[in-house]
């Protein structure tokens, strides 16, 4: 398939969601980034130019399989299903946040979308995944388990732990290899020697493949392939998605570590530009739907603001609440 | 109503607990290293892989986070596993699955959740395992909210509060003190045995000091009272059972009544299990107190290899005899 075509299986309906979701997480996005200073957390991870990765992956699969996300997993969350008001209100530490302002940025989860948290440990997730994909396995569920992590938890023992147990147990996980080239300010040509990451993946004797993260329609299609794989018992496989972190590490991180060239080039590369004229080349949409989706999003994200300002604090009456489920003198269900 | 019970050995009365509750609940599995078809490294499991199968006794490489990670992942979704970690000293690889994952996920993602898993741990002295197969660190654990520790010192507890572990909806670390491994006691063949957490329980009454104890350190404690009985001084030897949660009451009532506090645990003195009890004591029950609070542990040092010196430094009935006679 060429770089301009569209594939046959996904109805224009469809085509249109993608971009619909890749530009939510991105207005979203420059929004908490506008905001960062009413926010006040140094701690919040934007996943601007990413997009592709977590709207083309989280179309492969279907609503009851899971995600396990990272640090970074606004993208994660909203392309799983995840609604904005809640995410919104997380970010901001409020009551109605998806987490009733325990967790905030670094961990939104939404459980009912069976998005299983993004986490502030990085490489984390894919361990978590093992134990999710096992109980699917045991429980002959045939549902799947993608779990995003970056091009820095490539390096984290927990994951090469991981990669192992799920390759020996054929259990169904996809491991999505985000590699957005920093892990901070540390670039991955400094943190690995080998160019691609997914030649890892043979190591473990699984399948391993390095694509276009900024391509929604190649990531989609690759992550098809391997969760159909997964679902007929066929195990793990490794999905290297090179793409660019647009921001800092955080929404508050001045970023003077990279260079204003290569932050351009990678703007030309824009997953959510490229996808538009994709789409207006093969008469999905027009300039005038386009406007109107810009327009519906951004009213959206207004939206969600305003619900959050009205989203009361927690009441510091409940911070000791949910810590345990049993009551700590009462053993047993 | 008699109870009806048969004598086993420590390990085999967790066995029995895993057993009953694998038969009662399908959602239970176990996972570790070199746990099905060798059995475990103290032979807890043996016999279990025949019965129940590979699905459920998963045997795994040498790969503690991941052992962890598939726990936690599995007990996320629902599931209730109980995971072995080898030797307590190899929590330290895999700490993060416990610390940041297990212990937080409820909390931080706002209650949505729950993490029934439970993890068992051999740990302590007694096997020649030097500094690196030896060490208790169960205080550790009790610095992190969210998880509940609980250390049995017998077989009949073991076997009750196992089942509870398992059935417990939130992250439990379950100690298992490798000498009482192989003491004998009388356990419940009753498969609805059950002990709740935070019951200490009490050895012996008596009126003139109280001897908090844990792990391989109650059977000491109690031979200790039961000689100072012939020297007419009555102790009240106590077991917590459960850390967190702590039955803080029983603790504070016996030294009300007695005034006097002797503490023993295994851990190094420096920020244990004995530090806290005492701490509770001193912060909660000052006026009871007629002397000084007494803690017997471990000294500050790396668990040495040789027998001789191995036991030269951990506390004993005779160590135990000497320091309570000091608090009367």
């Amino acid at each position: 398939m060429n770089k301009d075509e569209l594939p046959k299986d996904l109805s224009s309906d469809e085509l249109i969601m993608l971009y619909k979701k890749m530009l939510l997480i991105r207005e979203f996005e420059q929004r908490i980034t506008k905001d960062a200073g009413k926010i006040k957390s140094p701690l919040v991870h934007a996943y601007t130019g990413e997009e592709a990765i977590a709207v083309g992956a989280c179309a492969a699969i279907n609503d009851n399989d899971y995600i396990t996300s990272t640090h970074r997993g606004h993208g994660h969350f909203i392309a799983k299903g995840g609604d904005i008001n809640s995410l919104m209100a997380e970010i901001y530490g409020k009551e109605g946040g998806i987490c009733k302002g325990r967790g905030g940025s670094m961990h939104v989860a939404d459980f009912s979308k069976n998005m299983l948290g993004a986490n502030g440990i990085v490489g984390a997730g894919p361990p978590l995944a093992l134990g999710v994909a096992l109980a699917s396995k045991m429980r002959n569920e045939g549902k799947v388990v993608l779990t995003f992590f970056g091009d820095g938890a490539a390096n984290q023992g927990m994951l090469h732990e991981s990669m192992n147990l799920a390759a020996i147990w054929k259990l169904p996980i996809i491991f999505v290899l985000e590699n957005n080239k920093y892990g901070w300010s540390t670039p991955v040509d400094y943190a690995t020697v080998i160019k691609d990451l997914s030649l890892r993946a043979q190591g473990y004797g699984m399948k391993g493949f390095t694509i276009d993260g900024n391509d929604v329609i190649e990531v989609y299609k690759t992550i098809k392939e391997a969760v159909d794989i997964a679902r007929k018992g066929g195990g793990p496989t490794l999905i290297e998605c090179k793409t660019y972190r647009w921001q800092g590490q955080t929404t508050m991180d001045a970023d003077k570590y990279r260079l204003t060239e290569e932050k351009e080039e990678w703007k030309r590369k824009c997953p959510i530009e490229k996808f538009k004229i994709r789409l207006i080349k093969n008469e999905v949409i027009d300039r005038a739907i386009i406007q109107k989706i810009g327009e519906d999003t951004l009213e959206q994200i207004e939206q969600s603001v305003k619900i959050t300002k009205k989203s009361p604090k927690p009441d510091i009456n409940t911070v000791l609440d949910d810590i345990y489920k049993n009551p700590m003198n009462l053993g047993g269900n | 109503m008699t109870e009806e019970t048969k004598t086993m050995r420590g390990l085999e009365a967790i066995r029995l607990a895993i057993e009953e509750e694998m038969e009662r609940d399908d959602s239970v599995f176990l996972i570790g290293e070199d746990i099905g078809r060798f059995g475990g490294a103290f032979f807890v499991t043996e016999g279990l892989l025949d019965k129940f199968g590979p699905e459920r006794i998963r045997d795994t490489p040498i790969s503690e986070n991941a052992i962890l990670g598939c726990a936690v992942g599995a007990a996320m979704v629902g599931m209730r596993p109980i995971a072995e970690i080898m030797f307590a000293d190899f929590l330290t690889v895999c700490m993060e699955m416990i610390v940041n994952q297990a212990a937080k996920a409820r909390y931080m993602y706002g209650g949505q959740i729950s993490v029934p898993v439970t993890i068992r741990v051999p740990f302590g002295t007694g096997i020649m395992g030097a500094a690196q197969h030896s060490q208790s660190f169960e205080s550790w654990f009790m610095h992190v909210p969210g998880l509940k520790v609980v250390l049995p010192s017998n077989a009949r507890d073991f076997k009750g509060l196992m089942k509870t572990a398992v059935r417990d909806n939130d992250p439990v670390i379950f100690f298992e003190n490798k000498r009482a491994y192989y003491q004998t006691g009388e356990v419940p063949l009753d498969k609805n045995f059950t002990i709740p957490f935070g019951q200490a329980r009490k050895f012996t009454e008596g009126d003139d000091v109280t001897i908090v104890a844990t792990g391989a350190m109650v059977l000491e404690s109690i031979n200790a009272a039961r000689k100072l009985e012939a020297e007419n001084i009555h102790c009240e030897v106590i077991d917590p059972r459960t850390l967190v949660p702590l039955d803080k009451d029983s603790i504070l009532n016996s030294v009300e009544k007695t005034g006097r506090l002797l503490i023993v645990d295994e851990g190094c003195k420096t920020c244990s299990v004995s530090a806290e009890i005492a701490a509770i004591v001193a912060e909660e029950g000052f006026h009871f107190l007629k002397k000084r609070i007494i803690r017997l542990n471990t000294p500050d040092v790396p668990i040495p290899y040789s027998p001789n010196l191995e036991k030269a430094i951990i506390p004993n009935a005779k160590l135990i005899q000497e320091n309570v006679k000091k608090l009367t």
